[in-house]
C-alpha cells in the first residue's frame, strides 16, 4: 500500500477552494472552517500514521442542521467529503483527500440522555467511548464494546467501524449494542434508524451502516444499549509450554460451554515486551499466556473459575493464578491492554494487522508467521483475541531504514492472505480503509464486491463520501445498474418443475 | 395458480433468476412457505421454492459456527444442536402456531429472511445479530456472498444483515452460517438485576391458555434464569429478595419453563382463531402506554420483551384491523413499529403489514431495493405496495 493510489483529485474543486471555504463559513460560522495549513496539520492524518494528506478544507459543524447543510452544499457542488471522528482509525478510515471537505464531528460531544429504565444512553457522536460507560457507571451500568483506544475514540467512529474489544465475545460488537442512529446522507436529508426499541423492521440499514467506514452517511445522534455492570469479575493468568496446548484450553473451555467476558492469548515476544513495560507479573518460561476473565453474579463466577482451573490443568498449564482482589485483576490486564506500546518500546516502529481466523487454524496460522518472519527477517509479537479468533501480529520495523516499511507491507500483506485461505477474513475490527483495501478481492470476486457497491449507490450515488476506502475500484453506479439480460427459454432441464 | 419451479443447487438458483430478470417474470420466493401469510400478498406466475436446498455443509462445535444450505429446515438444526448441547441463542420464533400451519416447518433461510427472535432477543438479539456469511442471488441475476464464518469481521458492508428482513425481496438467499452457542446447563421461570434471559408479563385471561400457569390466579409477570446450576440457584435467591413483597411467586422446572416460554416465543395465547394479530416492538416503558391508547378498541394482548414486544389481537373487526391507532400509539410513545403478522389477504392488501416509514427513509429504501433488484421481480409487493 505504500504506493497507494487515491482518486484524482478534481482540479476544478481545487481551484475553487476559497468559496467553498467562504461557503462553508456560511452554514458553521467562527471557528469552525478551518483552512490556514497550520490549523489543519492535526487532521491530516489518522491511527495510520504512515500516510499522511492534507484536506481542502476541515469543517467542525455543531448540529445535525450545519452537518446537513454543509452535506447538501458539497452534493451539489460534487466536492467529496471525508467523515472524521477521533481520528484514531487504524486503517486510514479518516485519511483526509487533497480535494475533499474534512468533516470532524468533534463538536457533538455530549450525552444527550441517559434512561435507565430502557437501558439505553442517546449520545452525539462524537462523545468518546469511555465517557458514555463513565457516565453511567455510578449507577452500576456500562457501555459494553470496548475497543483499545476506548479512552479516544467516538462513538460515531465506532459505528463507523463496528468496533469490538476484549469483551465482544460475550457481550457482542458495536452492530449488536446500537440500537438506533440518527444521520445525514450525502444529500442532506436526514433519517432515523431503530431508536428505543429492540427491534427494528424494514431493510436493516443500521446494520449496513454499522461498519460502513463513512461511506453511506455521517451519524449525528446513537442510540446505545447499556448493561448493569456484573457484580464481580475476576481473571485467571494460565501459562503454556506451547500454543497448541494454550489453542486447545481455549476450545475446551468454549467447548464446556463456557463464554467468558474476555479471553486473550500472548505469544512469547509479546508477553516479554508487556512484563519489561509494565510488570504484571507475567511467566517469563511459557510460550503462550491465556488471559481469562469471567464476570457476573459471585456464584457464577465461582463456579466457573473452578471449571476452567480445572481445563487449564488438563491442557498441561505451567501456572496458573487467578486475580485475589481487584487491583491484582487490573494488574493481569494492565499487560495485555498496553501490548501495543509495549512493543514501540522494543522497536522503533510496529505494524499491526487484525486478520480473524478460525480459532482450530492458530497453531498453523502462528507457525506460519515465524516462517514468513524468517523470510521477511522481521520480527513479529503476537497478541490475539482467542475466544474469537482474532489475530493482531504486531510487525517490528524500523522506518528509517529504507525498504523496511515495504517489507513490513508485504509481510502483514501475507498474513492477511493466509488468514482468508484457512477460513478467516482480512479485518476483524479495524477497518479495511485505505490499508486493506487492495486486497479485498482476496476475499471477494467481483460481483460480491459488485453488490457491495450497489449498497453505496443507494446511499451516495455521485461517490462524494470517503472515496478511495474500502473498495479497491470504484464503479460508477450508472455503470453497475446497467441490466446484463439472458434473454432465453426458461432454461431448466436441471431444475424440477411442479 | 402460480408454476412452482424449485431448484436443488444455487447454481439453479442462480439460472432461474437469471432468466426470470431478463424475461421480467415476477417470482414469489419462499422457503417453506410457512410465513407466507406475512407481508402484503404476492401475486406471481411462478414460485421460486427454495426448500429442495438442503443440508448443513459444516458445523463445527467448539467454534460455535454452523452452515447449511437455506432450505435445511430449522427443526433439523436445532435438533443436530441440542446433540451437541448448542443452540441458536436468538430463539427463533415459530409463526406455524399462530397461522394454524405446520409447526416446526420453517427454514434456516427464513429464519434470517424474517430476522426471527424470540424472548431471549432481550439479551441475546435476534438472527440480525448471530448472522455470519450469506450467499445468495440478487435480483440482477448475479450470485454474492458476504461476510464469513467468523464472529470477528468487518471486511466490506455487512450484506449478511442486510439481507436479514428483507423477506426475499432483495436477493434469494441460498446459503447462510450462523454463530451458535452452548445451551444453558438449566433454567429456572419465575415471576431485576439477576441476569435474567426473558421477562413477559400476561395478563389473567392470557395467562389461563397456558397450562403451565394453571397454578396461577390471574395476571401473571414470568422471569427466566438461565446458566450454571450454580449460577441459576445463586441468582434465584438474589431474585426473591428483590421481589419479595411483590406478590405470591411460584417456581416452573426445567421442562415446564422450556415450555411456557415456547407458548410465549409462539404467541400461543393468541394463536387461536383468525383474529388479525399484531407484533409491535416499542421502548419497553412504553408498551403500557401504547395499550392505554387502545382503550377504544376491543383487544386481547400479552407482552414480552421486558414491555418491548406487545403481542395483539383485535376482536371487534374495526375497517383496518386498528392500524391507525395502533401506529399513531406507538409513534406517540417514542417510535418503533407495529406488524401485521396475521390477517386475511383481503386485509393485507388494503393497509401496510409493515410499518410504512418516513418519506426519504422509504425512498433510500426503495433505492436500494432498485439496486438489488431493478426490475422488481423478486417477492414484488411484499413490503410495501409498488416496491
Amino acid at each position: 500500500m505504500s504506493g497507494l493510489a487515491m482518486p484524482a483529485p478534481n482540479a476544478a474543486v481545487l481551484g475553487r477552494r476559497a468559496e467553498i471555504a467562504a461557503a462553508l463559513r456560511n452554514i458553521v460560522p467562527g471557528e469552525g472552517v478551518i483552512d490556514h495549513p497550520d490549523g489543519m496539520r492535526p487532521f491530516e492524518s489518522d491511527g495510520l500514521t504512515a500516510y499522511r494528506q492534507m484536506p481542502l478544507v476541515v469543517v467542525l459543524p455543531e448540529n445535525t442542521d450545519q452537518v446537513s447543510r454543509v452535506l447538501r452544499y458539497c452534493h451539489d457542488n460534487d466536492i467529496r467529503v471525508v467523515p472524521r471522528g477521533s481520528g484514531t482509525s487504524l486503517s486510514g478510515g479518516a485519511l483526509p483527500l487533497a480535494d475533499g471537505v474534512l468533516l470532524g464531528l468533534s463538536k457533538f460531544n455530549r450525552v444527550l440522555e441517559v434512561d435507565y429504565q430502557n437501558r439505553v444512553a442517546v449520545v452525539q457522536p462524537g462523545v468518546t467511548n469511555l465517557n458514555v460507560t463513565n457516565t453511567v457507571q455510578g449507577n452500576g451500568f456500562y457501555y459494553a464494546p470496548d475497543p483499545s483506544s476506548q479512552i479516544a475514540c467516538s462513538i460515531g467512529g465506532n459505528v463507523a467501524e463496528n468496533a469490538g474489544g476484549v469483551h465482544c465475545l460475550k457481550y457482542g460488537l458495536t452492530a449488536n449494542n446500537v440500537l438506533g442512529v440518527e444521520m445525514v446522507l450525502i444529500t442532506g436529508e436526514i433519517i432515523r434508524l431503530g431508536g428505543k426499541h429492540l427491534d427494528s423492521e424494514g431493510y436493516d440499514l443500521l446494520g449496513l451502516m454499522t461498519g460502513s467506514e463513512g461511506l453511506l452517511g455521517v451519524v449525528t445522534e446513537v442510540t446505545v444499549r447499556i448493561l448493569q455492570s456484573p457484580e464481580t469479575a475476576r481473571a485467571v493468568l494460565v501459562g503454556f509450554p506451547t500454543s497448541e496446548d494454550a489453542g486447545q484450553c481455549v476450545a475446551d473451555i468454549i467447548g464446556a460451554g463456557i463464554i467468558p467476558g474476555g479471553m486473550e492469548m500472548m505469544d512469547r515476544p509479546a508477553i516479554h515486551a508487556a512484563e519489561d513495560y509494565v510488570h504484571a507479573g507475567y511467566p517469563r518460561d511459557v510460550e503462550a499466556l491465556l488471559i481469562v476473565e469471567l464476570d457476573g453474579p459471585q456464584g457464577e463466577v465461582d463456579d466457573l473459575l473452578a471449571r476452567v482451573e480445572k481445563i487449564a490443568g488438563d491442557n498441561n498449564a505451567s501456572t496458573i493464578r487467578v486475580s485475589q482482589d481487584e487491583t491484582e485483576r487490573q494488574l493481569f490486564w494492565a499487560g495485555r491492554k498496553a501490548a501495543f506500546p509495549a512493543v514501540g518500546r522494543i522497536s522503533p516502529d510496529y505494524y499491526c494487522m487484525d486478520g480473524t481466523i478460525p480459532r482450530k487454524q492458530l497453531p498453523r496460522v502462528l507457525a506460519r508467521t515465524r516462517e514468513l518472519s524468517e523470510k521477511y527477517d522481521l520480527r513479529v509479537a503476537n497478541v490475539f483475541h482467542a475466544g474469537d479468533g482474532n489475530l493482531h501480529p504486531l510487525i517490528l520495523y524500523d522506518a528509517n531504514i529504507p525498504g523496511e516499511l515495504e517489507r513490513a507491507e508485504a509481510f502483514g500483506a501475507d498474513i492477511l492472505k493466509l488468514c482468508v485461505e484457512v477460513g478467516g477474513v482480512l479485518t476483524g475490527e479495524h477497518g479495511v480503509g485505505v490499508e486493506k483495501r487492495d486486497l479485498m478481492p482476496e476475499m471477494f470476486n467481483e460481483d460480491d464486491l459488485k453488490q457491495q457497491q450497489r449498497v453505496k449507490c443507494a446511499f451516495d450515488e455521485k461517490h462524494l463520501l470517503n472515496p478511495g476506502k474500502m473498495f479497491p475500484v470504484l464503479h460508477r453506479c450508472a455503470e453497475l445498474g446497467r441490466m446484463h439480460v439472458h434473454k432465453g427459454q426458461l432454461p431448466f432441464p436441471d431444475i424440477p418443475r411442479f | 395458480m402460480s408454476t412452482i419451479l424449485k431448484p436443488e443447487t444455487a447454481g439453479g438458483v442462480l439460472e432461474t433468476i437469471a432468466w426470470a430478470a431478463g424475461e421480467e417474470k415476477p417470482l414469489e420466493v419462499r422457503g417453506r412457505g410457512t410465513k407466507a401469510g406475512i407481508g402484503r400478498p404476492v401475486q406471481a406466475e411462478y414460485t421460486l421454492d427454495l426448500s429442495a436446498l438442503t443440508g448443513v455443509t459444516l458445523y463445527e462445535p467448539d467454534e460455535l459456527v454452523l452452515s447449511a444450505r437455506a432450505g435445511t429446515p430449522l427443526a433439523e438444526i436445532e435438533a443436530l444442536l441440542l446433540e451437541n448441547n448448542q443452540q441458536l441463542d436468538f430463539e427463533p420464533m415459530d409463526y406455524g402456531l399462530i397461522h394454524g400451519t405446520e409447526t416446526g416447518g420453517g427454514t434456516i433461510g427464513g429464519v434470517l429472511a424474517a430476522n426471527l427472535s424470540g424472548p431471549r432477543r432481550l439479551k441475546a438479539g435476534a438472527a440480525r445479530d448471530h448472522i455470519l456469511g450469506v450467499a445468495a442471488v440478487s435480483g440482477r441475476g448475479e450470485m454474492f456472498k458476504s461476510g464469513g464464518r467468523v464472529v470477528k469481521n468487518v471486511t466490506g458492508y455487512d450484506l449478511s444483515k442486510g439481507l436479514a428482513g428483507s423477506w426475499g425481496t432483495l436477493a434469494a438467499i441460498t446459503d447462510v452460517t450462523f454463530k451458535v452457542l452452548p445451551r444453558a446447563e438449566t433454567c429456572a421461570a419465575m415471576g431485576s438485576s439477576c441476569e435474567i434471559s426473558a421477562a413477559a408479563h400476561l395478563p389473567a385471561e392470557a395467562a389461563g391458555r397456558l397450562p403451565e400457569l394453571a397454578s396461577a390466579d390471574g395476571a401473571v409477570t414470568a422471569l427466566r434464569l438461565e446458566g450454571f446450576g450454580p449460577s441459576v440457584a445463586y441468582r434465584k435467591e438474589a431474585l426473591k429478595a428483590v421481589i419479595a413483597g411483590a406478590g405470591s411467586f411460584d417456581e416452573l422446572d426445567v421442562g415446564a419453563s422450556e415450555s411456557l416460554w415456547r407458548a410465549i416465543r409462539d404467541a400461543a395465547p393468541l394463536a387461536e382463531g383468525a383474529a388479525p394479530l399484531w407484533r409491535v416492538s416499542v421502548a419497553p416503558t412504553a408498551g403500557l402506554d401504547v395499550l392505554a391508547a387502545l382503550a377504544s378498541l376491543s383487544v386481547r394482548h400479552f407482552y414480552d420483551w421486558s414491555g418491548g414486544l406487545i403481542w395483539l389481537a383485535v376482536d371487534d373487526g374495526a375497517d383496518d384491523a386498528g392500524a391507525e391507532l395502533i401506529r399513531t400509539a406507538v409513534a406517540a410513545s417514542g417510535g418503533g413499529h407495529a406488524t401485521l403478522v396475521r390477517g386475511s389477504p383481503a386485509l393485507r392488501t388494503a393497509i401496510p403489514p409493515f410499518q410504512p416509514q418516513e418519506p426519504a427513509l422509504a425512498a433510500l429504501s426503495k433505492r436500494l431495493k432498485d439496486n438489488f433488484d431493478p426490475n422488481g421481480i423478486l417477492n414484488p409487493g411484499r413490503m410495501v405496495a409498488g416496491g
